[in-house]
């Protein structure tokens, strides 16, 4: 497949079905998008000694990260320098090594290979032979805590790449009152039987809401609120998912380079937003305003951002310490982990209201999760088809605006701009030269 | 003495868990709703020996309120996860008192749960916990708990009930 040839597959309000379907384009992607962009692997908080370790993929590669004796974290290729079987078969611990179970070969915590056996068969040490141990993921940065990683040796550096997407993962962090976020509370890995695209397409798609959630907008609107109850919370935001249509058509909507999105302003139950009505919430606002005062405080929980787009892994909720990241499977194949975020120094009882959220939004049985996941596999059954071969984005097309940092904000929330946005940087990786 | 009424216990939970299992195979669900008591919760934890559903996600959580809601939105002519709804056969076995408590019975199975729908047929296994309760109603379910062998799988929608 020739630049030419995949150049055509983008059109301004047009993709073609091709992007979601031919397995030979997936292969492509994984090498020119995932090989190369900077990916979210997770948080700093999973890793906070010295030897702990937790398992991932960079698309198609299995890695470990981990935090290495002298601080630093570490990503380490998950195969053995010898014969090439996984070192490492656990989604998180602690270790000073990873021995390989076929020979023996044992790695540190920085991917030097340490120790194996029979040392003297070799005509050359046998590091030497193998670079040294485990393969290293090239650049490894952290962004407020966050980490990320990049398969390749050179790029832009993570804060050009993030841009001013970097507001929102600030948001994330200064929402806490001591500065800091922890993952918490499990993690989610829901799959379904489409293209990674589709969920990233959909997350600040603002029309779908009415149609894909109907059933569970209007079970929650026969549903008797209790305040404080446990259900309050999953209730209430299946009832926002029904919000009218001037509220998302007011919704802000901000697309930047890369591929990034972000949805902001859009929530308005006082419930949710911020927890504002929150019983914990006077103790959570003085145990902020101890850090930033009483104006940054007001500062911090007025950024009303909802979902924020990290192309082409990464989706999160701010707002709702969510963060979702996507991994490609197949062509027709994703799974997602949706995890949740403590915000440290705030009163344990919000973070309740955190599992109660992150239950109903992506939980694997949730009735609104559910329903999008239905919708990504109807989506790429549909696209098999040969009838026709285009996918139409043309909402919102000619109306969007610059704005703050070389941003594009859509002339109103409901506008396509996020996957015509994506799409472009889609086109950009995959026609790179390197 | 002791001996037969434990006998006639062990009866008659079994039949309130074989009588709710066929239920949710008949698709059954207001029925299913008025096995439980107005406090009930029907909980599938996230993790293995989870200990808390308020700290830690779980796959479902649901107090009385968000169970009615899920059985309405089944019943909803657009809940697209559930059109055409699975087929299921609940097996339930291995059923045993654990310990009564009062009003109170907490009664141990174990659940084969076999779902089709549309061209996919899945098989689920689980260990189940139930505390039946006692009521002016007769024995209700109060709580639920039902520990999947692969809850922390990478997992396909689930949209039925175990």
């Amino acid at each position: 497949m020739n630049v030419r040839s995949i150049k055509a597959l983008v059109q301004p309000d047009r993709v073609h079905r091709a992007v979601y379907t031919d397995p030979a384009l997936f292969e492509l992607e994984l090498d020119r998008i995932f090989g190369r962009a900077w990916l979210v692997l997770g948080h700093e908080s999973q890793v906070p000694d010295a030897g702990d370790f937790f398992t991932t993929r960079m698309g198609r590669e299995p890695v470990i990260v981990t935090r290495h004796g002298d601080g630093s974290v570490r990503v380490l290729i998950n195969r053995c320098a010898h014969r090439g079987a996984r070192v490492c078969e656990v989604a998180t611990g602690t270790t000073a090594e990873f021995v390989c179970a076929y020979h023996g070969w044992t790695y540190a915590t920085d991917g030097r290979l340490s120790g194996l056996p029979l040392p003297d068969g070799y005509a050359q040490p046998a590091s030497e032979s193998v670079g040294g141990g485990l393969a290293c993921v090239p650049r490894v940065e952290a962004y407020r805590g966050f980490l990320f990683a990049s398969l390749a040796e050179h790029g832009p550096t993570l804060a050009e790449f993030l841009g001013p997407l970097r507001a929102s993962f600030d948001d994330f962090v200064e929402r806490a009152p001591e500065g800091e976020v922890e993952l918490a509370g499990g993690v989610f890995k829901h799959a379904y039987h489409g293209n990674w695209k589709l969920v990233l397409e959909n997350h600040n798609d603002t029309v779908h809401p009415a149609f894909v959630h109907a059933s569970s907008i209007w079970a929650a609107r026969q549903a008797p609120m209790a305040e404080g109850a446990y259900s309050e919370i999953g209730l209430r935001q299946m009832l926002q998912n029904g919000a009218p249509w001037d509220v998302w058509e007011n919704t802000g909507l901000w697309v930047a380079g890369y591929g990034h999105s972000w949805m902001a302003d859009y929530h308005d139950d006082s419930r949710l937003v911020a927890g504002l009505a929150h019983p914990a919430f006077a103790e959570y606002r003085a145990a902020l305003e101890r850090r930033l005062g009483r104006e940054g405080a007001t500062r911090a929980l007025g950024d009303l951002r909802w979902n924020s787009i990290v192309y082409p892994n990464c989706s999160f909720m701010s707002q709702f310490r969510q963060l979702r990241i996507v991994h490609p499977i197949a062509v027709d194949r994703t799974v997602v982990y949706a995890y949740s975020f403590r915000l440290k120094g705030a009163p344990e009882r919000m973070f309740r209201d955190t599992v109660a959220f992150s239950n109903v939004v992506n939980g694997t049985a949730s009735p609104v999760l559910t329903d999008d996941l239905e919708v990504y596999e109807r989506t790429q059954e549909g696209l098999r088809a040969h009838g026709s071969d285009w996918v139409f984005l043309g909402r919102g097309q000619g109306g969007d605006q610059p704005d703050r940092e070389g941003a594009l904000r859509g002339r109103t929330g409901t506008s396509e701009i996020h996957i015509r946005n994506q799409l472009a940087a889609w086109l950009e990786y995959m026609t790179a030269e390197s | 003495m002791r001996e037969a009424a434990d006998v006639e216990l062990r009866a008659e939970v079994a039949e309130l868990l074989f009588h709710e299992a066929s239920l949710l195979d008949r698709g059954r669900l207001d029925e299913w709703l008025e096995l439980y008591t107005d406090d009930a919760t029907y909980w599938i934890p996230l993790q293995a020996d989870q200990s808390d559903p308020l700290t830690t996600s779980s796959i479902v959580y649901d107090d009385r309120r968000l169970m009615e809601a899920r059985v309405r939105q089944f019943q909803h002519p657009r809940a697209h996860a559930r059109v055409p709804a699975p087929r299921t056969v609940h097996q339930v076995g291995n059923v045993r008192v654990l310990e009564v408590d009062g009003r109170d019975t907490r009664v141990g199975s174990t659940l084969v749960l076999v779902e089709y729908r549309r061209e996919r047929q899945r098989v689920w296994g689980a260990v189940v916990e139930h505390r039946l309760r006692r009521t002016a109603h007769g024995l209700r379910i109060a709580a639920k708990r039902v520990d999947l062998v692969n809850s922390e799988a990478e997992l396909d929608g689930i949209v039925c009930i175990f």
